[in-house]
């Protein structure tokens, strides 16, 4: 008796489990699986299609096992009853080639889908993708508009329907850049510039976020990613463009560790602002070389 | 006079001084129990210089469990942060605090745990299933064992005197560099993981030449009972694997103890090389902890479906592949680190191809039970919740292979649930099961069934309510190591159904203790006989509890599942007289070399550099003279074994 009962007791403690889960998840916004930019959406289709490849194996385990447990429980004495059987190479043949071939197709997906979202790859587009620089700091992000000579603390705009491209840096402990809603985190390091390709689609306030510990005020590392129009986006420049001037001794200040969340803006003064974070890091040779390089470029001008 | 240890070195956060005391106490009332009963000398004589791999495998495995209620007392904290407090931007932990606890569960999970209960069922299994009467180099296992226990001393000894790093378990430069970890809590992490990460090395050797050496005469690499060939692969994974965590830690403890700029970010030093080795090192390092769980099932499910094994040749191949391709993985520990599409899709198809082999594993063991006789004895739950939360780990797990689908879920709680189901559904379930499956041939009786599997449900839906809502969490954005977050994102719900979920886990921790307690208090009812399950394998083929020279007798091996044959074939009458037998000679050099290596650890930690030399020279003495002993086995006699023998088996031969 209690044998029969433990089954359906178990499969209704995963039931309510289950249920659970998915009310309590229901209250909050599933920022991956609610994609609101290009990548973002190709990226959730990857997860449903990878998911449902990856069920064709788990469902027949999962039956199998529950199945077999039943079926061939001492004390079944229908069941049959085969002690010394201990291979069969058609059968071991059927469970080599059927991961092989469902892994096979994967790697085909795999290598063509990472080519397509590698995030130095530019976003098709007519319209001319806007350049920020993001310089992760302990703990805030500042974002870097060269074309617009504006920066900004903790706030990110993003106008919709254009491609951003973002290069990404930091004066602080490995951090790493990431909007859910949008797609593609990537590590932010000292010295070094990793590239990032992103879009929204629909209009709205995204959350961006730290996912790599860099100290103490790490999870409240966290930004606004604003995507609305194109009118939007000028109101949003100019005004940051009235407020207070960034130069090298104002990036001194904003870069101490800070835990203040509120967003900032800033008129950029100091143009090669974000070289000048990457170039602390530079060897004394290729800083010598970085320093004539802007020499050159301060001579041009 | 004692370097950068001041009075400012003591706790002063109410939590840390609990902890303190607590640990103290404890420490105190088992010191205070042997003195009373007057055990010193039989705990010195009998245990702590003993070479006998069955005792230290005990005292590996007392030592992680040990450890295991610290990391789940840390794991506790960490969720009682988030489910109740988090969400306010309050709570009783500060981000230090909170930082300190999550690098100190994983450490100690992995390292002082896992590492240590593995090492103990390896001990305690291995040369028995081979038959083989002792390991290769019985010394150096007692001194792999002690400083296995220096290593945790040590990072022990951070919870009183100093800090714990904050820096994760993994401690990423710049990071733990001086600039931003000026703290002693980094140096405890190198200083302790590289004493006893050296100890893991040369077990690692130990075994493997155990293995090649020792096995059974007519027992071929092919008659291997597959724990032992699993065994063999997690320990060319620890030979080949540890000196890449030796050096790397080397030359992070050289940047913050001398000023180089290895993994600095200025002086041309470069924190990514030190991401790329530590994970060279730490994806092996996963697999040498789940293959030797692979094996423990390998030899369950064949016992107790009264069935041999299913694809014996398949479950080899299989094993071996798992071991080669663990080492050409470790980059998917960092696909958004932006190395090119081309690496990024190398690395994550080999990745998926671990897949196949894992699953031909799963397929075997699935039609072992086909057509067997399945008894759902408490090793067998575990085996059936092994494969059901594995098989979730694995499908997210081949999710995370791909770098599009990992660009989105990496460092979020969908990776901490992914590993989590790996790593307590493969390593921690293959453990109890093993621990429930071998007690009997250690004991001479069995663990209480009943609350055996009480504790197992609880765990498995502990697990179930602890981690499920992770995957959730992760796609709702949030990410690993929060000590707060905004209370608007609605993620609360979830925290508190896993923090009841690590409460379950708790209640089923503490059906385990009672069933260690409840089993020796019952130990005369529950009493078995050397062989309770119908084993299989030649550790059953000797007498409970296994006599110190393992096997009276020698006979060769002919076939796989050895002692299953014998008995279907009629076992033998037993000798009446027996050859003379060596065994090791107790020393008491494991426990010096561990101290003293625990001196040198703690003197580099606090830059105590007159101390640190003086120890320095006195462990390398140690060790020079360990080698130089004259009498290192004593003989016993044939008379002596014929009558450890007779008493073994009740005079019946």
């Amino acid at each position: 008796m209690r044998i029969r009962r433990a089954p359906l007791l178990v499969s209704l403690a995963i039931v309510i489990i289950f249920g659970v889960i998915w009310l309590l998840a229901s209250r909050g916004q599933m920022e991956v699986l609610d994609p609101k930019g290009v990548i973002a959406s190709e990226q959730y289709n990857l997860i449903i299609f990878t998911t449902a490849l990856g069920l064709l194996v788990i469902i027949p385990v999962f039956a199998m096992l529950f199945g077999f447990m039943w079926k061939y429980r001492a004390g079944n004495d229908k069941a049959r009853y085969t002690p010394d059987v201990a291979s069969n190479n058609r059968l071991e043949a059927v469970w080599w080639g059927i991961p092989i071939i469902i892994i096979a197709i994967l790697s085909v997906v795999t290598y063509f889908t990472t080519h397509q979202l590698d995030p130095y790859r530019a976003i098709q587009s007519d319209k001319k993708p806007i350049r920020v620089q993001v310089v992760a700091l302990q703990w805030r992000w500042l974002f870097i508009y060269p074309d617009e000579n504006i920066a900004t603390i903790n706030e990110l705009y993003m106008p919709v329907g254009r491609p951003v491209e973002f290069f990404i840096t930091a004066d602080a402990p490995m951090s790493a850049f990431w909007i859910p809603s949008l797609g593609s985190q990537t590590y932010a390091m000292n010295g070094m510039t990793a590239k990032l390709h992103l879009q929204a689609d629909k209009a709205g306030v995204y959350r961006g976020t730290n996912t790599n510990i860099n100290g103490e005020g790490y999870a409240r590392m966290n930004f606004s990613a604003i995507a609305g129009s194109d009118i939007e986006y000028a109101k949003w420049v100019q005004a940051a463009q009235r407020s207070q001037s960034m130069n090298w001794s104002t990036y001194e200040q904003v870069k101490e560790p800070s835990q203040d969340e509120h967003p900032q803006f800033y008129r950029l003064e100091e143009s090669a602002l974000y070289d000048k974070v990457m170039g602390k890091y530079m060897d004394h040779m290729s800083r010598d070389a970085h320093d004539m390089k802007a020499h050159h470029e301060g001579m041009s001008q | 006079m004692f370097g950068r240890l001041t009075l400012d070195a003591l706790p002063d956060n109410i939590v840390t001084i609990g902890g303190v005391v607590s640990g103290a106490l404890a420490i105190l009332a088992v010191v205070a129990a042997i003195t009373y009963f007057k055990k010193w000398t039989w705990l010195w004589k009998n245990w702590l210089t003993s070479l006998d791999p069955k005792k230290i495998g005990i005292m590996y495995i007392v030592v992680a469990m040990v450890m295991l209620l610290r990391g789940l007392a840390d794991a506790a904290m960490l969720r009682a942060q988030q489910a109740f407090f988090a969400s306010n931007g309050g709570g009783p932990f500060d981000a230090d605090f909170f930082q300190q606890v999550f690098s100190a569960h994983g450490t100690i999970m992995i390292f002082f745990v896992a590492m240590g209960v593995l090492f103990g069922i390896i001990n305690l299994i291995v040369p028995l299933q081979i038959g083989a009467r002792d390991v290769a180099f019985p010394l150096l296992n007692a001194i792999s064992f002690w400083l296995f226990v220096a290593g945790m001393i040590l990072i022990n000894i951070s919870l009183g005197l100093g800090e714990f790093s904050t820096a994760g378990w993994l401690a990423y430069p710049p990071l733990s560099s001086l600039e931003y970890s000026p703290g002693v809590g980094v140096d405890y992490w190198i200083w302790s993981l590289q004493i006893a990460g050296v100890g893991s090395l040369l077990s690692g050797i130990n075994f493997l030449t155990t293995i090649f050496t020792m096995r059974r005469k007519g027992m071929s690499l092919m008659k291997m009972p597959i724990f032992v060939w699993s065994v063999m692969g997690s320990m060319i994974l620890v030979a080949l694997a540890f000196p890449i965590l030796t050096v790397t830690l080397t030359l992070l403890g050289l940047d913050r103890t001398i000023g180089t700029h290895f993994f600095t970010s200025d002086a041309g030093g470069n924190p990514m090389m030190y991401v790329n080795l530590i994970w060279a090192w730490g994806h092996p390092e996963v697999y040498i902890l789940i293959l030797p769980a692979f094996g423990i099932f390998s030899e369950i499910v064949p016992v107790f479906s009264h069935k041999k094994l299913f694809g014996y040749k398949s479950m080899v191949w299989a094993l071996m592949a798992i071991t080669v391709l663990s080492f050409t993985v470790w980059l998917h520990h960092f696909f958004t680190m932006g190395a090119g599409a081309n690496v990024n899709a190398f690395f994550g198809i080999m990745t998926m191809v671990i897949a196949i082999p894992t699953g031909v594993k799963v397929f075997n063991w699935l039609f072992t039970m086909f057509r067997g006789r399945i008894i759902m004895a408490t090793p067998m739950l575990w085996f059936a919740g092994f494969v059901t939360t594995f098989a979730i780990g694995g499908l997210t797990g081949v999710l995370m292979a791909v770098p599009g689908i990992d660009y989105q879920v990496h460092n979020s709680l969908f990776l901490v649930a992914h590993f989590h189901n790996m790593i307590i559904g493969g390593v921690v379930f293959g453990v109890f099961a093993g621990i429930t499956y071998w007690w009997p041939k250690f004991t001479g009786f069995r663990l209480h069934e009943g609350l055996g599997k009480v504790a197992f449900w609880c765990w498995l839906f502990g697990f179930l309510l602890a981690f499920l809502p992770l995957y959730a969490l992760g796609f709702m954005g949030a990410v690993r190591r929060l000590d707060h977050y905004d209370s608007s994102l609605g993620w609360q719900g979830l925290f508190i159904v896993a923090a009841i979920g690590i409460v379950v886990i708790l209640i089923g921790v503490f059906f385990q203790i009672v069933q260690l307690g409840y089993s020796i208090w019952k130990r005369k009812e529950l009493a078995v006989s050397s062989d309770p399950w119908d084993g299989r394998t030649l550790e059953w083929a000797t007498s409970t509890p296994v006599p110190e020279y393992n096997f009276a007798t020698m006979t060769p091996v002919t076939t796989r599942d050895e002692f299953w044959e014998q008995k279907q074939r009629g076992l033998a009458p037993r000798p009446r007289s027996f050859e003379p037998i060596s065994v090791p000679k107790n020393t008491g050099y494991g426990v010096y070399i561990g101290a003293m290596s625990l001196i040198v650890g703690f003197a580099i930690v606090w830059h105590v550099w007159w101390l640190f030399v003086i120890a320095l020279i006195a462990l390398v003495v140690l060790i020079i003279s360990s080698t130089l002993r004259e009498q290192t086995e004593h003989t016993l006699s044939s008379r002596e074994v014929t009558a450890i023998e007779k008493k073994a088996w009740g005079g019946v031969s």
